[in-house]
């Protein structure tokens, strides 16, 4: 028998925390809103749980000038400001102990020349070469630009035992066109294996718990078909306006915001067939699979529209058009919603509806899955709302949970039934914090593990759903259908709806 | 998740009272929850029952408020009182500060049954009726006890231990064995040696250092003098991980001094050191060093912020790399491991029974 220590290691079995190679973390954007709000913060939180690698360094790239030492009092700053629990001040120093920073334009091939010469130092400091991590927290524009000069720099290429890493953040491509076109570019560079395509949503608990919910429970499997399902809605509503974000949010718009990218993945997972595993590649070639089953909704099966002045809180708010910085007669959608259909053996001929929109009248995302009603009713349903079709409600935000909508009789001489509901609170069943949603993506691309990321075919069929109508809205002068800030969204939305299918309250 | 004041306290209490008492009187203090704020809803995670000493019940009531929010959803207390014969209880569910319209508020409910030693063979008759069916339940016993533990063993399928509490760390240890035959078992002790299993995993993760596992000549692990059980528990870890043979170690300097002795691995023996070191002022670890037979040396100690880890090669002629580094990590406190105590009653680890068996045969 061979020797166990000569193939795997044999002290990792049982550890809570898998072992991840030291690492240099390069974040490029690092005075960004993001880096201040999202990612140092993780990354103190990490350190605090000892879960960073053994060896680990941090470094900022940025247009502004800096000293190493200034960029650590900003991270200091943001981490007290934005981090979910107290930093403990030992740690928080030993983090930004060794903190270095780059400055220069993302274009400028002296950057990375600097950007070198400090990955080198840590390398030649630990005696060992270390995995490297980019982190692109840039605007878009700069994705290619980055990896590109990180290719002519020599940065992408791995030594020894290291890996080299690139996560990319959201938005990957407003267009289809821009997906290919940035898709080939990094490609052209990096191997995919070497690329993790950030969606937070796939971050958070409740959306991994669905792989949970659906392939660790036998009941609902079964029932997971057209057989069964009626149709399915996935809402992502918020209660509030886009706030200072004019600038990113007119030229996204709620489409490319929410739908393209969040709301296909929720959707992928909710269909997708059983992977033979769980690892990167299974689990996102079942969930392409999926995609490439939608085909692109015609001009009646997609919705538009844009918040209006309205009430929310008991205050008035001002609509769309009125957010400063938002142009004069914007076409932006704040609203969105879709009738999609999934062509495949298992779903063909059930809706799938989605809608996001801003300024509504609840913060709430669910997906809500309506079964068939029972085939023949015994029961006379005077003096009662009646039998209801059963609906299944995975909740992601912010009850996280699942509530089973069942009839049950109400007590009485008379057989009177009526909805019950039966609900399961993640909160009150773990009652433990959940990691943000950064904190585990960060951690699963310092380990290598693809799973909770965008592969580029992924990428690009999820463009192939939605550019189409992303091109026809564009095309299209009307002035946009207005909803009063804090309602229920748009009335004529129901016009997608099929049969007596109405879309549940917000 | 922040500790936030509660505001609603239900509150119930009864003396001489009966176990089916206490157990309606918390269904109703439940509803009557339900009733005021229908936000308020009750959490089914875990039951914890805990037995203690009636005198040290507060010291135990405030470990386990600092827990935070690994805390369990029902804990059963049972304090015991010397010649007690009847049974007292105080009852309370307690919700948060605000509730939002539509959002959820967990509840938690205490149960707190004073009784006497002549109870105890018998627990499980009032525990029983008070725990929540279905949820797994764990029993802690701080205070001894063991008749008590050993009443809930049917009724339990998790023990919440710390065998650094026992004088005797072979007792200790023996204790966990015994317990481990019919409970999933969760050592405080073994989870204070949870960063330092982890970092010396992750030091010999890279192919290109794992080899050397096979090449350990030496383990020095220092400890705080009454945290033997966490040091055998660490070198009885690696000893079953490696396939160390082990025999009990030789204790030299009285009970708080060292610990030395031999393990055989396939290809040398393997040296081992523990020490007690004085100078700590918190229960577990201070230090662990590993040297192989290639030269290579590596230590880690608590230090500022996390581990300091040092590492070095001795070639011939003298060492030729030597290096220092910090490990993050905060310390997590008493309440901190007591909590992640309470949360591992949920998961498995393989790998503790194995380092049990270990840890027994060297504390001889």
């Amino acid at each position: 028998m061979s020797d166990p220590a000569a193939v795997e290691n044999p002290l990792v079995k049982g550890l809570e925390r898998l072992p991840v190679h030291p690492t240099v973390l390069v974040i490029f954007g690092a005075t960004g809103d993001l880096a201040k709000r999202k990612l140092l913060p993780a990354l103190y939180n990490l350190a605090h749980e000892g879960a960073l690698p053994e060896r680990f360094h941090l470094i900022g790239v940025s247009r502004r000038d800096k000293a190493h030492e200034e960029f650590a009092a900003v991270a200091d700053t943001a981490i007290r400001e934005f981090s979910r629990r107290e930093p403990d001040d030992k740690v928080l120093a030993a983090l930004l102990a060794e903190v270095k920073y780059v400055a220069g334009t993302f274009d400028d091939a002296t950057v990375y020349a600097a950007l070198k010469a400090e990955l080198d130092a840590f390398d030649v400091a630990a005696g060992q070469p270390l995995n490297r991590a980019f982190y692109l927290s840039t605007a878009p524009e700069f994705f290619p630009v980055i990896v590109e000069q990180l290719g002519n720099a020599g940065l992408t290429e791995a030594a020894g035992e290291a890996e080299v890493r690139v996560i990319i953040e959201k938005p990957f491509g407003t267009t289809l066109d821009e997906a290919i076109d940035l898709n080939q570019r990094v490609l052209a560079v990096l191997d995919e294996t070497q690329v993790f395509r950030i969606d937070h949503y796939l971050g958070k608990e409740t959306v991994q718990n669905m792989l949970a919910f659906r392939f660790a429970n036998s009941m609902f499997e079964p029932l997971f078909n057209r057989n069964y399902i009626d149709n399915v809605q996935i809402t992502a509503a918020e209660d509030i306006g886009i706030g200072t974000r004019a600038g990113y949010y007119d030229n996204a718009g709620a489409l490319r915001d929410l739908v393209q990218n969040h709301m296909l993945q929720l959707l992928t997972l909710l269909c997708m067939e059983p992977p033979v595993d769980f690892s990167a590649d299974e689990v996102r070639s079942e969930k392409v699979k999926v995609l490439h089953s939608i085909r692109p909704p015609h001009r009646d099966e997609v919705f538009r529209a844009q918040y209006g002045p309205g009430t929310h809180a008991g205050d008035d708010v001002v609509g769309y058009l009125q957010e400063d910085g938002v142009p004069a007669g914007s076409h932006t959608e704040t609203f969105a919603a879709m009738r999609l259909h999934v062509d495949n053996w298992r779903w063909a001929g059930v809706p799938f509806y989605l809608r996001t929109g801003k300024s509504l009248a609840r913060k709430v995302t669910e997906i809500a899955v309506t079964f068939k009603p029972v085939p023949h009713l015994a029961f006379g349903e005077e003096g009662s709302v009646g039998v209801k079709p059963n609906q299944l409600i995975l909740t992601m935000q912010p009850n996280e949970g699942v509530s089973l909508s069942l009839g049950a009789k109400i007590p009485g001489n008379r057989m009177r039934i009526r909805p019950v509901n039966m609900e399961f609170l993640y909160g009150t069943a773990f009652m433990s914090q959940s990691p943000e949603a950064y904190e585990r993506l960060i951690m699963d691309a310092m380990r290598g593990d693809a799973t909770l990321f965008t592969r580029n075919d992924e990428v690009e069929a999820q463009w192939r759903i939605c550019d189409p109508v992303v091109r026809r809205w564009e095309d299209e002068a009307e002035p946009l259908v207005q909803y009063p800030a804090g309602s229920q969204g748009p009335p004529e939305a129901s016009a997608l709806l099929l049969g007596d299918d109405q879309w549940r309250a917000i | 998740m922040p500790i936030v004041p509660a505001t609603h306290d239900g509150l119930w209490r009864e003396r001489d009272t009966s176990p089916s008492a206490i157990e309606a009187a918390i269904r109703r203090l439940l509803t009557e929850a339900h009733a005021e704020n229908e936000s308020y809803v009750p959490a089914r995670v875990m039951n914890l029952v805990t037995i203690v000493d009636q005198q040290w019940s507060g010291e135990i009531a405030n470990r386990l408020r600092r827990v935070g929010r690994h805390h369990p959803s029902r804990t059963v207390v049972c304090a015991v009182e010397p010649r007690r014969t009847t049974l007292d209880a105080v009852c309370t569910v307690a919700g948060p500060a605000e509730t939002k319209p539509g959002d959820f508020a967990v509840l938690r409910e205490t149960v707190i049954v004073t009784c006497g030693p002549q109870h105890l063979p018998h627990l499980d008759t009032i525990v029983d009726p008070l725990v929540v069916t279905d949820l797994p339940t764990m029993v802690w016993s701080p205070h001894g006890h063991p008749e008590a533990v050993d009443a809930l063993r049917h009724l339990c399928q998790i023990a919440l231990l710390d065998s650094v509490d026992e004088p005797d760390s072979g007792d200790a240890l023996r204790r966990a064995h015994e317990l481990c035959e019919e409970l999933y078992v969760v050592d405080l002790a073994w989870l204070r040696s949870a960063p330092w299993r982890e970092r010396i995993a992750a030091t010999f993760d890279p192919a290109t250092v794992r080899g050397d596992l096979r090449l350990l000549s030496s383990v020095e692990v220092r400890h705080h003098p009454d945290s033997a059980a966490a040091a055998l528990l660490l070198v009885g870890w690696l000893a079953s991980r490696l396939g160390w043979t082990v025999s009990p170690l030789v204790q030299r300097g009285g009970p708080a001094g060292r610990r030395v002795g031999t393990a055989h691995a396939r290809r040398q023996d393997v040296k081992i050191t523990l020490d007690a070191d004085a100078t700590m002022t918190v229960p577990g670890l201070a230090g662990v060093a590993l040297a192989s037979a290639s030269g290579r040396s590596l230590r880690f100690d608590r230090g500022s912020g996390g581990l300091r880890a040092s590492y070095s090669r001795t070639v011939r002629g003298g060492t030729d790399v030597a290096r220092e580094w910090t490990i993050l990590g905060a310390s997590r406190g008493e309440a901190g491991i007591l909590g992640e105590g309470i949360r591992q009653a949920l998961l498995r680890d393989p790998t503790y029974g194995p380092a049990l068996d270990a840890a027994l045969t060297l504390a001889g």
